[in-house]
């Protein structure tokens, strides 16, 4: 059944883009399926959606084609003024609609219920939002950093900048720094801002969630232990100037190698905090 | 047949028909129609000027990098464009369709309170000249976004006392024409024109000027509190003083859900005009389509957070908000869903006006279906913020609100001007509309699914291949625009003499008098037989 639905949807893609050139991977059409079991389920809604709003169009479409084909005058159609009222077509056409309602509520109710459920994370990283850049707190280790905008985008990005963006390695969605998580961990996220609001998202992770400045906001991500990898996003709550030029950048590697990872980085920032203490001592 | 019931008084009234000096005709005016063409003229003006800035946005985002404009500009032109497309365009352009056709509707001699609908009207252009002088000031034009969300608002230069200034400007003026509505429909009826027979534009607009008035308020004290937090220490929204970010955001979409609606309704209201006449056949549902409208504006007052899912809301809020969201497919659907059998077993023909009601009807119904979509929590949590929802809106409220702007002033222009209008032209006005619009909007659904923010000047190359595409529907659709002042120009200047029904199939007390409509009109209240005759939904 849903097989059928995937290739249905490839089909009207395809005709949607027929005539486009092929060559480029970048005529994206739909929402990312993501890497997490979370990111799974919204994909599922979002395509249970999609398919509902078109069978009901395929229906009321239908319906007003078949009126302004069947009904013109030119066609010598003469209009039955007595048709003004029908007490069981708007009661079939209001009791239908909630019926349809009610079966989308309920999915997407528990959908929402699971995602509030931040119990049983493993990892608690703070974000904080500036303008126009990230910052991470490893809380229970100490390990913290920005994460910024990577210079070539830096410089392509400008209004004289004479570079072609297309040869930017991954143009505006490529950091210094980027998140490192551990894969199959349940990992909590504490977001806030330092000056305005902020919003972080990372379409594969299919969360987002506002960085308030004063406020902490939770949310939690667990990324399937066979998908290490790198995802972006950006930020999307629009916060100044430069609000297109704060990307995020997500590395997931398996939990032994993260380990060894913040292990890496504790033991440099430790050194970094020696060394300035040294210096003012 | 197109005799005029009103022919004698027209004659008698010609003697104090319009005045003869500019001043006294348009600055001074206290006469319903000259108002609602200034008002309609206005928002002719501040279309245009917001559709400029949407060129120099789509002209911008028509391929990666930043060509044009400064990032800060970008912001500025997003910012102003909301802002003057939605009460600089929109609003006036339904409160000037309101001042022209209710009175001439209810069979009323004017508004109930000529005066004030003077001042409402004349508040607006100044208004808009202290916002739009913010291009000049120190720091440019707000750039915050048109929701103008704290703490970055407060970041504005001296834009900000300006463009707050000139919002509580045009929130009084939009809540005196309301209660000039209001009154007016309330008291000012012809006898027999009791409230379930007046033509659903009446209806449609007596529900928005409600929700006015309701919510523009709330807008001020937002507003007021900004200007508090700017200038005066207080920290109404400042989380270090105590205050909450959050907070404004609740007040704004609780004035903006309402807000969009106020955009939406009289668009209902004129569909429910046009496709009768055109389909020679009374509005199906007539009573249900009241109450729908009715539903419709009650539901707008507990939906509002749906805008701002993404905040952190406790798990209770956002349960709420999507089953109160998804609601409002319900009576939307009603709607629909009456106006498809209305053109069931029609006799339809295919004039402009009615090619613009019925694309509205269809790329209404698709905004719809991408709102539905946007109810859903969870999966807003992937399109908030992104081009899906710049798609979902601009689906609304252009082909949505804005074609049932453009077919009302195609179905009333001959009773306004008194000539007939070049129909091929509006033809290709139509044609060229329609398929641009498409072109304009719908990839940007695939825009925002495959992950691209709003707001934003410059992007990531995956998506630069549908932003061209979206940048070219644009540009094609803004020139197409062009037709329209053009047309009503010349349809104004001259044309073949229109008659007082103008269409075959049309009905109700604004086509018993003559066209052009006289000066005054309903000085002495229409019989009960012409009401009873309009009045057959």
């Amino acid at each position: 059944m849903l097989r059928t639905h995937r290739s249905l949807f490839a089909l009207v893609a395809a005709v949607a883009t027929l005539g486009v050139s092929q060559a480029q991977a970048a005529w994206t059409l739909n929402m990312t399926r993501g890497v997490t079991s979370m990111s799974g389920e919204i994909y599922s809604l979002h395509m249970s959606m999609f398919w509902a709003c078109v069978a009901i169009a395929v229906f009321v479409f239908g319906w007003m084609i078949w009126s302004l084909v069947s009904f013109r005058k030119s066609n010598g159609a003469v209009a039955d003024t007595t048709l003004v009222h029908s007490t069981k077509a708007e009661i079939i056409w209001t009791i239908i609609p909630v019926l349809i309602l009610v079966v989308l509520a309920v999915p997407a109710a528990r959908t929402l219920i699971a995602l509030d459920d931040s119990r049983g994370s493993e990892l608690t990283v703070k974000v904080t939002g500036y303008q126009w850049k990230w910052g991470y707190d490893y809380i229970d280790s100490g390990v913290s950093y920005f994460s910024t905008l990577s210079r070539d985008s830096n410089e392509a990005r400008q209004l004289q900048s004479s570079v072609d963006v297309h040869t930017v390695h991954q143009y505006l969605r490529d950091v210094d720094h980027p998140l490192v998580v551990p894969t199959g961990t349940k990992v909590r996220l504490l977001l806030t801002a330092q000056d305005v609001i902020h919003a972080w998202w990372v379409p594969e992770l299919a969360i987002k969630k506002d960085a308030i400045p004063g406020f902490v906001n939770e949310l939690w991500f667990q990324i399937d232990a066979d998908k290490p990898g790198l995802y972006r996003g950006q930020c999307v709550e629009l916060c100044g100037r430069d609000h297109s030029a704060m990307p995020i950048v997500v590395e997931a590697k398996s939990p032994a190698d993260f380990k060894a990872w913040l292990k890496e980085q504790q033991d440099a920032q430790q050194q970094t905090r020696l060394l300035a203490a040294a210096r003012t001592g | 047949m197109a005799h005029s019931a009103q022919t004698d008084h027209a004659v008698h009234d010609d003697h104090h028909g319009a005045p003869q000096s500019f001043m006294q005709r348009w600055v001074l005016t206290t006469n319903h129609k000259d108002i609602g063409t200034l008002y309609l003229v206005f928002a002719g003006l501040m279309f245009f000027m917001g559709g400029a800035m949407a060129m120099v946005i789509r002209a911008e985002l028509f391929q990666p990098g930043l060509q044009f404009v400064d990032p800060q500009f970008f912001n500025s032109m997003t910012t102003m464009h909301a802002l003057v497309m939605i009460f600089g365009g929109m609003m006036p352009a339904w409160v000037g369709l309101a001042n022209w056709m209710i009175p001439l509707q209810i069979g009323a001699a004017d508004m109930a309170l000529p005066r004030m609908n003077n001042f409402s009207f004349w508040i607006m252009p100044f208004a808009f000249l202290l916002l739009l002088s913010t291009f000049f000031t120190g720091g440019g034009a707000p750039a915050g976004g048109w929701t103008l969300y704290p703490p970055l608002a407060l970041q504005a230069g001296d834009s900000f006392p300006m463009a707050m200034f000139a919002v509580h400007m045009m929130g009084a003026s939009s809540i005196m024409g309301s209660i000039n509505v209001i009154v007016t429909i309330m008291n000012m009826r012809a006898p027999g024109m009791t409230l379930l027979r007046m033509p659903l534009f009446c209806w449609t607009w007596l529900i928005t000027a409600y929700l006015l008035i309701l919510v523009m308020p709330v807008l001020a004290g937002a507003v007021t509190m900004l200007i508090t937090d700017h200038f005066f220490g207080t920290s109404f929204f400042n989380a270090a003083g105590g205050g909450d970010p959050v907070m404004y955001q609740h007040i704004f979409w609780f004035f903006g859900h309402p807000e969009v609606y106020i955009l939406i309704l009289p668009a209902f209201g004129v569909v429910s005009e046009i496709l009768p006449t055109f389909s020679r056949k009374p509005l199906f549902g007539y009573e249900s389509m009241v109450y729908a409208t009715a539903s419709i504006g009650f539901l707008s007052f507990i939906v509002w957070a749906h805008h701002m899912f993404t905040v952190g809301m406790p798990l209770a809020g956002e349960l709420f908000f999507m089953l109160t969201t998804m609601l409002i497919a319900v009576p939307t659907g009603v709607k629909v869903f009456n106006w498809s059998a209305t053109m069931w077993k029609g006799s339809i023909t295919f004039e402009p006006p009615m090619l613009f009601a019925i694309s509205f009807l269809f790329l209404f119904t698709m905004g719809g279906f991408s709102g539905l979509m946007l109810a859903i929590a969870p999966a807003d949590f992937q399109y908030h913020d992104t081009y899906f929802v710049v798609a979902h809106f601009h689906y609304v409220l252009v082909p949505g609100s804005l074609f049932a702007i453009i077919g009302g002033v195609y179905y009333w222009l001959p009773k306004w001007s008194g000539h007939m209008y070049n129909m091929t032209l509006a033809k290709w006005h139509f044609w060229l509309s329609a398929v641009f619009v498409n072109v304009l909007f719908f990839p940007q659904h695939f825009l925002g699914l495959a992950g691209m923010p709003r707001r934003i000047p410059d992007y990531a190359v995956q998506f630069a291949d549908w932003n061209m595409v979206s940048s070219i529907g644009a540009f094609g659709f803004g020139l197409s625009q062009l037709i329209f002042p053009y047309l009503i120009w010349s349809c104004v200047r001259g044309g073949q003499k229109a008659t007082a029904h103008v269409w075959e199939g049309s009905h109700g007390l604004e086509w018993e008098v003559d066209s052009p409509a006289p000066y005054h009109t309903w000085a002495e209240a229409p019989s009960l037989a012409l009401i009873e005759r309009g009045a057959a939904h």
